[in-house]
């Protein structure tokens, strides 16, 4: 029974950082209908900018907040540089967009801080949680940055208007500039919010992964599979799909024989798939309720 | 009395396929403007031109200030509140946020919230739907909610397009009735674009008829729906 308690646990670690990669995945889809896949290296880059700050003597905390802005401008930067001009191209030419930004991120962070694996520290410390075993301090804290982040965003989304503006502009652009809300801005902020959410994923997963330029590329598939499974067009399916998949991996992991670390992944993806076999929009995938 | 829009020698296109042929025509501050028409006639292209949702050239000036080459979002800020076709309701948002998407770009939050209750007044089904999502709402409680976002903008001017389209008779009266009761007592100028061309002429002052493109026809809605020569050519009824 501990064993299982330990793994659901450490399932929800690892699930919220999953949640946060899915989380930031479904804003960018749900404003430009296009899978971002270069969310993961985005949130990897971001990362090293805090470890070098760190390196530079910056506190943990200070380098944290630093690095949030830095990804919120690049990811708004990279919208305006890169995908606004693309806003009206077929959908290949977006993918060739995508492919192409993961592979200049990837190798810049290459050519900058090369690709041999580095220590990243964790400001939470690495010793039981409340003197449990179950859970470490830096599981907990994983959590509950999490938890903290999602409360926010609710809030924002819900109960700001700007995050009203957000979401107007991502469910119906034509009708949202008819009230006068500037879309392509609205679109420029998800980007920017969706990489910060990327930079906090992936600094906090970087103590237990380690830091490389390559250290997302497992992530953000489970991200990947997550946002799917929760369905794609819901941010909060795709925080739960995030807690499931960390939850199911671990489990799958220990009980399932055979399977151990290396055949994780494998067994993660057909779960996905069979529940998109079952429910093709996802676990809480849109339904639009409407009058005919 | 002042001219609030004038719309000179406009010309709009869709690609290659060119929509409207040189339409001219101006709309009095405070009037119920109606233009009508066949199906194709250009009547949505023309409204859709105004707000810059279709590639147009000539002169289009609100207040006396020109809107060409304008955002659809800046064109909203001088005060001109659009409910196109199709009513454009945020379906997955409840009524009470769409109502306040409406006045989304106004910053006085004490008046939106009593901006609300009035809507509320005119509109009280949609009081009564506040929490519910927007698309599931009837036809006609989404045109009411469209109206009631378009004037939580305190536009000068709203331009509708079709507002009866889809709407059993009855409920197109009432909606006819509250539209001429904000035109008179909000002081809101209307462009309302119809094919029920009967209804629309008892509604307003103003009317213009277009045929494809252009306008052949204009003068006071009363003239013109009392003229059988016109209706019978025109507007077939």
């Amino acid at each position: 029974m501990e064993l299982f308690t330990n793994q659901v646990l450490a399932g929800i670690a690892t699930g919220a950082i999953y949640a946060c990669m899915a989380l930031a995945v479904v804003m960018i889809y749900q404003a430009i209908d296009h899978l971002n896949f270069a969310q993961g290296e985005m949130a990897m880059f971001a990362t090293f900018v805090s470890w070098q700050l760190m390196q530079w003597g910056v506190p943990y905390w200070a380098a944290f907040v630093i690095t949030l802005v830095f990804a919120f401008v690049g990811g708004v930067a990279i919208e305006r540089i890169l995908f606004k001009p693309l806003a009206k191209a077929p959908v290949l030419t977006n993918v060739a967009g995508f492919i192409a930004l993961f592979a200049i991120i990837n190798s810049s962070a290459g050519l900058i801080w090369d690709f041999t694996i580095k220590q990243y520290p964790t400001p939470f410390g690495s010793s039981p949680f409340l003197g449990s075993q179950l859970i470490s301090t830096h599981q907990a804290g994983m959590i509950g940055v999490t938890v903290l982040l999602l409360i926010g965003l609710y809030f924002f989304f819900q109960y700001t208007r700007i995050g009203l503006a957000m979401r107007a502009a991502a469910s119906v652009p034509e009708s949202a500039r008819l009230v006068g809300i500037n879309t392509s801005w609205m679109i420029a902020l998800g980007w920017g919010m969706a990489s910060a959410i990327g930079a906090i994923a992936g600094m906090l997963i970087a103590p237990v992964v380690f830091l490389e330029p390559n250290m997302m590329g497992g992530v953000l598939i489970y991200g990947f599979a997550a946002a799917v499974l929760g369905g794609l067009t819901s941010p909060f399916g795709a925080v739960v799909g995030g807690f499931l998949m960390g939850i199911f991996e671990n489990l799958a992991g220990t009980y399932i024989p055979g399977v151990g670390n290396e055949l994780k992944l494998p067994i993660a993806l057909a779960l996905i798939i069979s529940v998109l076999v079952v429910k093709p929009a996802g676990l809480f995938g849109r339904h639009i309720v409407k009058r005919v | 009395m002042t001219t609030l829009l004038n719309v000179k020698d406009l010309r709009a296109y869709y690609g290659q396929v060119q929509a409207l042929h040189g339409l001219s025509f101006s709309l009095n501050e405070g009037s119920l403007t109606t233009l009508l028409g066949a199906n194709g006639a250009g009547k949505t292209t023309t409204l859709r031109a105004i707000c810059n949702m279709v590639r147009s050239t000539g002169g289009i000036e609100f207040d006396g200030k020109p809107l060409n080459n304008r955002s659809t979002e800046s064109i909203v800020r001088f005060g001109i509140a659009h409910v196109p076709q199709g009513r454009g309701t945020f379906t997955t948002m409840t009524v009470e946020e769409n109502l306040q998407l409406g006045a989304i770009t106004r910053k006085d939050s004490a008046g939106i919230v009593s901006d609300i209750e009035r809507m509320y007044a005119h509109f009280p089904v949609l009081k009564q739907r506040h929490t519910q999502q927007a698309g599931t709402l009837s036809g006609g409680e989404q045109q009411m909610l469209a109206v009631a976002r378009a004037l939580m903008l305190r536009p000068r001017l709203m331009l509708l397009d079709e507002p009866s389209f889809g709407l059993a008779p009855l409920v197109v009266r009432d909606l006819f009735g509250i539209l001429g009761k904000i035109n008179r007592e909000d002081k809101v100028s209307i462009l309302v674009v119809e094919q029920n061309a009967q209804l629309a002429l008892e509604l307003a002052d103003q009317a213009y008829v277009i045929e494809t493109g252009r306008i052949v026809m204009s003068g006071k809605a009363k003239d013109i729906a009392n003229n059988e020569e016109i209706r019978k050519s025109y507007l077939g009824y």
